[in-house]
């Protein structure tokens, strides 16, 4: 009795097992058609370009990825990176720049630790928790808005370096996003607190049963998030260069999107941040494509939003977990 | 064989074949029932039954094989269309919408009700309300109503899985006798159950499974369970006799646990015990007597609402399981699913209560997991070819997992709820074997069973409890199973000292 085993069931395995490949063929494949409609705009300059936009992406992806282990999501992560950029642009005249950072990611750790209290002791379902928080946030940074309308606002150079520099070619954004990145992957894979994550996505009464304590698992990871939420405000400032009310805004959808088409399970339990990163190149390649077709900017989100839509439902398809 | 007309299988499937990945799970199983027979269908965890039913019913396709029903070739590409058939499954997990009430599951499945009336009461359930929310009725009931919901749509062929695990005595016994008349009255049975008894009881023939194909097709008759055992492991076992009695528990100082008047939720009311650290106390009751809360409570689950417990002489409250798991108890749930991560590998699923103190959320040492998690997996041999996430593993493979996870992380007190529920007799026996060992290397262990069979194998005395009281405890060596019966239904007067 022989069996058969279908090319598309081998193909699903395969897949299946190595989720990174077709990310990777797929992001191959968007920057070979680029060139092909634009002859000679793939070259260094450009995928400099590109990086350097998909890097606040990514780490804005890095709160909803983390926080998608545990089948949460941090809503309230651009209006933190908002905040945090907003409150260090309008204190640094003031207080001077390292001060003025210190001060500003002050913010972002307390709604982080309130998002962990909302979550791991109230019980409040992350989706609320975070949209709640993030609508309280932005409320009190237009208050706050008011009280420093005369004292202007900077960027210091040393972000402006930071966010749009490059050294031999390479944007300076990766001497950040190159540890970052290295740590958040260490955390997944090799830490207790990593292992925790997926755990409590995956079966929270089965962690309770082996002793783990939810609501402080749930309190570190959204003041996690809250902090790398923060620092990614601070480098995106670094990057557009002028600080506003909605700065952050455009990377909130798309940072969902990154971490859903990087492979990370909305339900919890399954994802790797590796998958994230190139979710967050995809998207922003994707934005350029769309940015090349001269559309209105209603055209280019509607067909933004399709994709997305389309990639997600492909890729959850044949990576088919069942 | 050459078929009349009369003879003619109401189900022949020859040949059916299976693969997950790299997993073969079905080669060439082979399974025949003539109309008015009951089969039953045999095999040790992961020998394929799971596999081969999911195909019966139309839940998998198969790879390869026939499958005739009436002589006619047929392949179902739904359980919709296998039902069509009259080919009706009653699977081990329950399979009522727990957040819909009765009446609303049997409009969705387009159940009808009188028949189905009529069956829920012929099954013993003599006060189903409707209206009540499957998911607050006990595991034995919603085990009852999915029989009664197959037998209202009068199927050709009922499928079995495991129906009796977890049912108490009295309602084994009615389901024993209902598809006995089943039979009788002309419609096929297959059946599925690890319980020797039972089988001998209802079933005319065996089939038996190994490594995903039929090995042996044989008459039910006396001293047929021997040879099915063979069958089912492939060579000749020992008889079933665990080590034998030991010393009792070396009882000097304060007991390892001590509960006293201890009373929780609605339903444990008055359950007092020590256990001795080397000693295993088995705990036998019928469904629902307050043996959950009790375990829960131990465990960490659910707060007491009187009396005490101690460990090692010392009054504990246990606020959520990490107190429990401090003081050294191990909780292993009845249901498997609630104590795996089924998403992730086996390794965080042994690994996980290492990492779950604040103090052991940082940096992993990889090697000396790997170590611990090897030397787990190898004392309760699991079979991990099926690598990657634990959901893709057997039943029994997964009751091992659960385990194993307290095993490598020490055990002081062992809390086992039911942990042979559905599963193998291989596997029963390593499991005994492991809880004698563990007892012997100084471990409490208190041992939940819904099978009284195991207590003598695995356990030094047993306690019953009878509607929330402990009514007797008793050395497992005088536990036959009248004996423990009797007390089980609260028929005897004695109450311990």
């Amino acid at each position: 009795m022989t069996t058969t085993v279908s090319t598309g069931q081998r193909i699903g395995r395969f897949l299946r097992d190595n989720p990174l490949i077709p990310l990777i063929l797929l992001l191959l494949v968007l920057v070979a058609i680029l060139e092909i409609r634009q002859p000679g705009i793939v070259n260094e300059r450009w995928v400099g370009n590109t990086i350097k936009f998909a890097i606040p992406l990514a780490m804005l992806a890095a709160c909803q990825t983390l926080t998608m282990y545990t089948g949460g999501i941090d809503l309230s992560a651009s209006v933190v990176a908002t905040i945090v950029a907003f409150v260090m642009a309008t204190q640094v005249p003031v207080i001077g720049v390292v001060p003025g950072i210190l001060l500003a990611m002050v913010p972002a750790v307390l709604i982080g630790l309130l998002n962990g209290f909302g979550v791991g002791i109230c019980g409040v379902h992350p989706l609320i928790m975070t949209l709640g928080t993030g609508l309280i946030g932005t409320g009190f940074l237009q208050v706050y808005q008011r009280t420093v309308i005369a004292s202007g606002s900077v960027v210091p150079e040393s972000l402006q370096w930071l966010g749009t520099g490059r050294t031999f070619g390479a944007p300076n954004a990766l001497v950040l996003f190159i540890p970052f990145a290295i740590a958040i992957l260490f955390i997944q894979n090799r830490t207790g607190f990593g292992r925790l994550l997926y755990a409590l996505g995956s079966n929270e009464k089965a962690a309770r049963l082996s002793g783990v304590r939810s609501w402080q698992v749930y309190l570190a990871l959204y003041t996690l998030s809250g902090l790398i939420a923060g620092v990614t405000g601070l480098l995106y400032v670094g990057l557009i260069k002028a600080p506003s009310l909605s700065l952050v805004e455009p990377l909130m959808l798309p940072s969902v999107a990154a971490a859903v088409i990087g492979g990370t399970s909305i339900f919890g339990g399954r994802g790797s941040y590796s998958g994230t990163i190139i979710g967050a190149l995809i998207l922003t390649v994707l934005g350029t494509m769309l940015t090349l077709l001269q559309m209105p900017e209603g055209g280019r989100r509607i067909l933004f939003g399709a994709i997305i839509l389309a990639l997600t439902a492909i890729y959850l398809r044949i990576t088919d977990q069942d | 064989m050459v078929h009349t007309q009369t003879d003619l299988p109401i189900l022949d499937a020859q040949g059916i074949a299976k693969r997950f990945g790299a997993v073969t799970a079905l080669n060439d199983a082979s399974l025949t029932v003539a109309k008015g027979q009951v089969v039953a269908l045999m095999g040790a965890n992961g020998a394929g039954k799971s596999t081969l039913v999911k195909i019966l019913t139309g839940a998998l396709r198969p790879d390869g094989g026939h499958l005739k029903i009436n002589g006619t070739d047929r392949s179902f590409s739904s359980p919709g269309a296998a039902r069509e058939a009259g080919l009706v499954p009653v699977y081990q997990e329950p399979s009522l919408i727990r957040d819909l009430d009765v009446a609303q599951n049997l409009r969705l499945g387009d159940t009808p009700v009188e028949p189905f009336l009529h069956w829920v009461a012929a099954l013993g359930i003599t006060d189903l309300d409707l209206h009540e929310m499957a998911g607050d009725l006990p595991l034995a009931t919603l085990r009852i109503l999915d029989l009664a919901r197959a037998l209202a749509s009068s199927p050709d062929v009922l499928l079995l899985d495991e129906m009796t695990a977890a049912l108490p005595s009295d309602l084994v016994e009615k389901v024993l006798n209902v598809v006995r008349e089943q039979a009788d009255a002309g419609r096929s049975v297959i059946y599925i159950s690890h319980r020797f008894t039972e089988i001998a009881q209802l079933c005319d023939r065996a089939t038996v499974l190994r490594d995903g194909a039929t090995v042996g097709d044989l008459p039910i008759e006396p001293g047929v369970e021997e040879r099915v055992v063979e069958l089912m492991l492939g060579a000749k076992l020992t008889p079933a006799r665990i080590a034998t009695h030991r010393a009792h528990a070396t009882a000097t100082g304060p007991a390892r646990l001590g509960v006293r008047n201890l009373a929780a939720g609605s339903r444990l009311t008055d359950v007092s015990f020590e256990l001795h650290g080397g000693e295993v106390l088995g705990v036998v009751a019928l469904e629902g007597q307050g043996q959950d809360e009790l375990f829960d409570v131990l465990g960490g689950f659910r707060r007491a609402r009187g009396g005490t417990v101690t460990v090692d002489g010392a009054p504990v409250t246990f606020r959520h399981p990490a107190d429990a798991i401090a003081a050294g108890h191990s909780l292993v749930p009845g249901n498997r699913a609630d104590a795996l991560l089924m998403s992730r590998s086996v390794r965080e699923n042994i690994a996980i209560p290492r990492l779950a103190r604040i103090c052991n959320w940082g940096s992993i040492s990889m090697r000396s997991e790997a170590e611990t998690v090897t030397a787990a997996i190898e004392r309760l041999q699991i079979d991990t070819r099926a690598q990657g996430e634990v959901r893709r593993l057997s039943g029994g493979n997964q009751q091992k997992v659960t385990i194993a996870r307290w095993v490598a992380s020490g055990v002081g007190t062992l809390l086992l709820f039911d942990p042979s529920r559905g599963i193998d007799v291989r596997t029963k026996r390593q499991i005994y074997q492991l809880v004698r060992e563990m007892a012997e290397q100084g471990a409490a262990i208190l041992f939940y069973t819904s099978e009284l069979a195991e207590i003598p194998q695995a356990c030094d005395r047993v306690a019953v409890i009878f509607n929330g009281k402990l009514v007797e405890i008793m050395d497992a060596a005088d536990a036959d199973e009248p004996r423990l019966m009797r007390a089980a239904y609260g028929l005897t007067s004695k109450v311990p000292a």
